[in-house]
């Protein structure tokens, strides 16, 4: 077992992991946080995406010792207060989402991308979404909502 | 102002975004502690006979607790075939005596934490003698699969020798071709999984992520031998199904039986390997499509030889190919057309239903054939469209195949899209970059097609489901419903429908779903049945509970029921001018539980129709096409709400697009899967596809007052033919006919190889 220390949606953790453990199941099966799914075994489809200092990353394929001293951010560490993050509300009133199982993944990585790029064109949108499969949407509304989300958040002066 | 046709954004949508679903694999439940973890050993090999099992030494391994075989399970009753199909093509829950194809369950292995079952499944023994396997749609060998039926076809929608050789005669143009709509994996982003127990009171309750818990739960009961009110199935959110999502599989019966077995509750978490083996596939069909007509562009004759694929087992497989006869001639009023199916078994994944399940097969090949006639007739295929569809009818058309069409506009449908697309002006930009030999070439394809949703269950009686409607005391209402949301937004779209009759605001009504003891009836949600069907029992039981209501009101009133008024803003009953005389319904709930259970019962399937136009762009030096566009008319009657009804048509679009240019179940010679994880099977993602233009569109149907058809498969009918017929018309000007799906740029460009070099392409090497 390995001691981690780490930040997870702002909270402090300190917990002992087995080496092998991976970070997404540290996020579901040690702290509960079960918004962040596991969708391949591959690293292709992108619906365990979540936040490590502020740079999306895959937790399928993290290590949750490589974590340590860092930050994590999932879904649900986006809300503020009860609202929505821009980029949930985007997803919201574009009707990004249907199943909802790719969609904290998908989040997260709009949140990722646009971090990088806050105004991406739509085949820049497209292509930062690439590593992320929806099997609901045809990606229409996803690519409606990240270039809403975009403009949002430059209004928001972000 | 109502608030139906509004784009009311989805209630169910906050928790999506900031807890996430709570799919199987999140359930936490204190009848859960303590579950164990089974793991499936799967087939490696295609088709063997199974000489021995050792399960010793994965006994002896850390956390095992028990092994399973099929020989465990000798108490569950063998699978039948679907459909009137060879009776002996049976299918075991675990494999017994023979596997028939790769990832085909063999045996179960628990353990007590997850970690372990990977490791102890590589300890069970298996002797496999290793047999041919059998693969493409009519292999003509003597290697059986089932040596009892003595025989690889399951059996026939139709009589081959009722087809007629006279049927093209007199024709002017005939053409013929056989094209392949091939294998796709349904890939929900969800795999399977379940979870089971049974109660000190012998009942067992099952979380299956499943398109309809009533069907599931029959089907369990009868397999594990116990009276129906003996099972509870529950569907968490389910994370997708297209098709894949619905009915037995053997691996929840499997999960259940342990469960009992061992006196523990059981839980099984599937990966995205063995969900690309063991779930069903979809489509597999192959199509020998004849055409005729006259020069001047009249079709007068149409065949369609199917042979379906069914994979090892005979599930969907054997009823598919009927619905795909059914719309042999789609929305055309061709003279003479005839259709036959063969259903054959192979040694791969057993076929199901996959978004349009077995509609889009049909629109496929005609839409095909409807090209390949223009062609060879040199006419333009929108002109050809339009002068074969039927025109528009507003009384039920029945077809030569017996389906009875509701109500339709195929032609104005048609015209609709071209305009959108600017189709006269596309066709100049193709001319002129063909007369320039542009290395990027544009093509345009169309597809108009007609399709069956909300079908009946069964020969006499109509396509029903039921709801129940109720309002508390608070001012709140609960629905429950017998359909079965996996991402179509029925919590919002259900509670528009009550809203409107009752005056009470959305986001006051909660709907229910998915749990038999709470709604033991329902048809779940497939074959786009549940707005016209389950949305109309909404809808039925709330206007019955205000017919209730206005009863109760008057009687409080003394006042006849005739004079009351109801008020939506009040959600009150009063008297008609006497403002003071008020009854809302809360006091009235107060009194007495105010609660309708109703089935509404349509007089039969409804048929939306459409058309698409894609374009799209080849680079003819290396044959990579790009989808530039895709404008659709998609006409399912009145839209409830446009949000909810484009985001189907989207998700349609997509996977029928996905279907045409990139996805492929692919199998070597001997029967191995080279799809089986996300890195090999080409899942389509944004970067593939372009943005949709959709067109409304609205012809009521009068099968129910809410005047709806289905819109959850229609994208997928349409979208894959034009697609697939916009890559070839980019090079048709090359010579090029035909390309097979998915039509990449190895294949476009051996096309425009062949095609140069007055050759016919290179025959096809993979099984698909």
């Amino acid at each position: 077992m390995t001691r981690i220390e780490l930040a997870v949606n702002g909270e402090k953790r300190s917990d002992e992991v087995e080496p092998r453990l991976l970070l997404v199941h540290y996020l579901r099966e040690v702290l509960g946080l079960r918004a962040t799914n596991v969708g391949c075994d591959t690293t292709s489809c992108g619906a365990c995406t979540v936040l490590l200092d502020g740079k999306s990353v895959k937790s399928c394929t993290v290590l949750a010792v490589q974590a340590s001293g860092q930050e994590v951010t999932t879904t649900e560490g986006l809300t503020r207060d009860g609202e929505l993050h821009p980029v949930q509300a985007a997803f919201r009133q574009n009707h990004g989402l249907q199943c909802g199982f790719c969609t904290p993944g998908m989040v997260m990585a709009t949140v990722g991308l646009l971090a990088e790029n806050p105004h991406p064109t739509e085949a820049e949108a497209r292509q930062g979404l690439e590593g992320n499969f929806c099997r609901c949407t045809g990606y229409h509304n996803i690519i409606r909502a990240v270039l809403a989300a975009a403009d949002t958040l430059e209004g928001a002066g972000e | 102002m109502s608030i139906l046709g509004t784009r009311v954004l989805r209630t169910e949508d906050p928790r999506f975004l900031t807890r996430g679903g709570v799919y199987v694999e999140d359930l936490v439940d204190e009848r859960l502690t303590g579950a164990v973890h089974v793991f499936f050993l799967r087939s490696p090999v295609a088709h063997a006979r199974i000489s021995n099992i050792d399960t010793s030494a994965a006994l002896e391994a850390p956390g095992v607790v028990a092994v399973f075989t099929g020989a465990d399970l000798a108490d569950l009753p063998p699978i039948p075939p679907t459909g009137p199909m060879q009776p002996a093509m049976q299918e075991r829950q675990l494999a017994t005596d023979k596997v028939r194809f790769v990832g085909e369950p063999v045996a179960a292995v628990v353990v007590e934490d997850p970690y372990q079952g990977e490791d102890a499944l590589e300890l069970v023994g298996v002797d496999y003698d290793v047999l041919p396997a059998v693969l493409g749609y009519d292999p003509g060998d003597d290697t059986l699969l089932f040596e009892d039926a003595g025989t690889n076809v399951a059996g026939w929608w139709g009589k081959p020798e009722e087809l007629k050789p006279d049927l093209f005669d007199g024709c002017e143009v005939v053409v013929s071709q056989t094209i392949v709509n091939q294998r796709v994996a349904p890939a929900p982003m969800e795999s399977r999984g379940a979870a089971a127990v049974w109660g000190e009171d012998g009942r067992l309750t099952a979380w299956i992520p499943n398109q309809g818990a009533q069907g599931l739960k029959g089907a369990l009961a009868r397999m594990l031998a116990v009276e129906s009110d003996q099972v509870r199935v529950i569907t968490p959110d389910v994370g997708g199904g297209f098709g894949a999502k619905f009915g037995a599989d053997p691996e929840y019966v499997v999960v259940s039986w342990i469960a009992r077995a061992l006196g523990r509750p059981a839980r099984w978490s599937e990966t995205r390997y063995e969900n690309l083996i063991g779930m069903t596939h979809g489509r597999a069909q192959q199509h020998t499509i004849t055409i005729g007509g006259s020069r001047d562009g009249d079709v007068q004759a149409y065949r369609l030889e199917i042979v379906q694929d069914a994979g090892a087992y005979v599930r969907a497989g054997g009823f598919l190919p009927m619905l795909t006869r059914l719309m042999t001639s789609g929305p055309y009023d061709i003279p003479r057309a005839e259709s036959v199916a063969k259903v054959v078994v192979t040694s791969t994944t057993p076929i199901g239903a996959y978004r349009g399940a077995g509609r889009p097969e049909a629109s496929a090949a005609l839409d095909r054939a409807i090209d390949l006639f223009a062609a060879e007739a040199g006419l333009d295929p929108a002109d050809v469209r339009r002068k074969n569809l039927l025109p528009k009818f507003t009384e039920p058309h029945r077809t030569a195949f017996g389906a009875l069409y509701d109500t339709g506009d195929y032609i104005t449908g048609l015209q609709r899209a071209l305009d959108a697309a600017g189709y006269a002006d596309l066709r100049k930009e193709q001319a002129e970059r063909r007369a320039r030999g542009d290395v990027r070439q544009l093509g345009i394809g169309l597809s108009s097609y007609v399709e069956i949703t909300g079908m009946g269950e069964g020969e006499g009686s109509g396509p029903n489901e039921n709801a129940s409607v109720e309002v508390h005391p608070d001012g709140t209402a609960t629905i429950l419903t017998g359909t079965s949301p996996h991402g179509q937004g029925h919590e919002t779209a259900w509670a528009m429908i009550a809203s409107e009759e009752l005056g009470i605001p959305v986001e006051k009504i909660t709907l229910k779903w998915g749990d038999t003891d709470l709604i033991p009836q329902g048809g779940g949600t497939g074959g786009s049945r549940s707005l016209q069907l389950g949305g109309s029992a909404v809808q039925q039981a709330s206007q019955e509970l205000i017919e209730e209501a206005r009863q109760r009101a008057a009687a409080q009133l003394e006042a006849n029921p005739a004079d009351l008024v109801f008020d939506k803003s009040r959600t009150a009953f009063n008297v008609a001018g006497d403002p003071d005389a008020v009854v809302p319904l809360t006091q009235l709930a107060e009194q007495e539980r105010l609660l309708i259970r109703t089935v509404f019962t349509g007089p039969g399937a409804t048929f939306p129709f459409g058309t698409h136009v894609a374009v799209a762009e080849v680079d003819i030096e290396t044959g990579k096409p790009t989808l530039l566009r895709v404008v659709t008319v998609d006409d399912a009657g009145v839209v409830l709400n446009p949000l909810l009804a484009e985001g189907q048509r989207h998700g349609g679009i997509g996977q029928g697009a996905a279907q045409a240019m990139v996805e492929e179940v692919v199998y070597d010679e001997e029967g191995n899967p080279l799809t089986a994880s996300f890195a090999d099977y080409p899942f389509v993602s944004a970067t593939e596809l372009p943005s949709f233009e959709l067109v409304d569109s609205e012809t009521p149907t009068t099968y129910n007052p809410l005047g709806v058809k289905g819109i959850g498969e229609a994208g997928s009918i349409g979208s894959t033919p034009a697609v697939q017929n916009a890559i070839i018309d980019a090079v048709a000007h090359l010579g090029v006919r035909h390309i097979d799906m998915p039509v990449t740029s190895r294949r476009v460009w051996q096309a425009i190889q062949a095609a140069q070099h007055r050759q016919e392409p290179p025959a096809r090497t993979e099984n698909a």
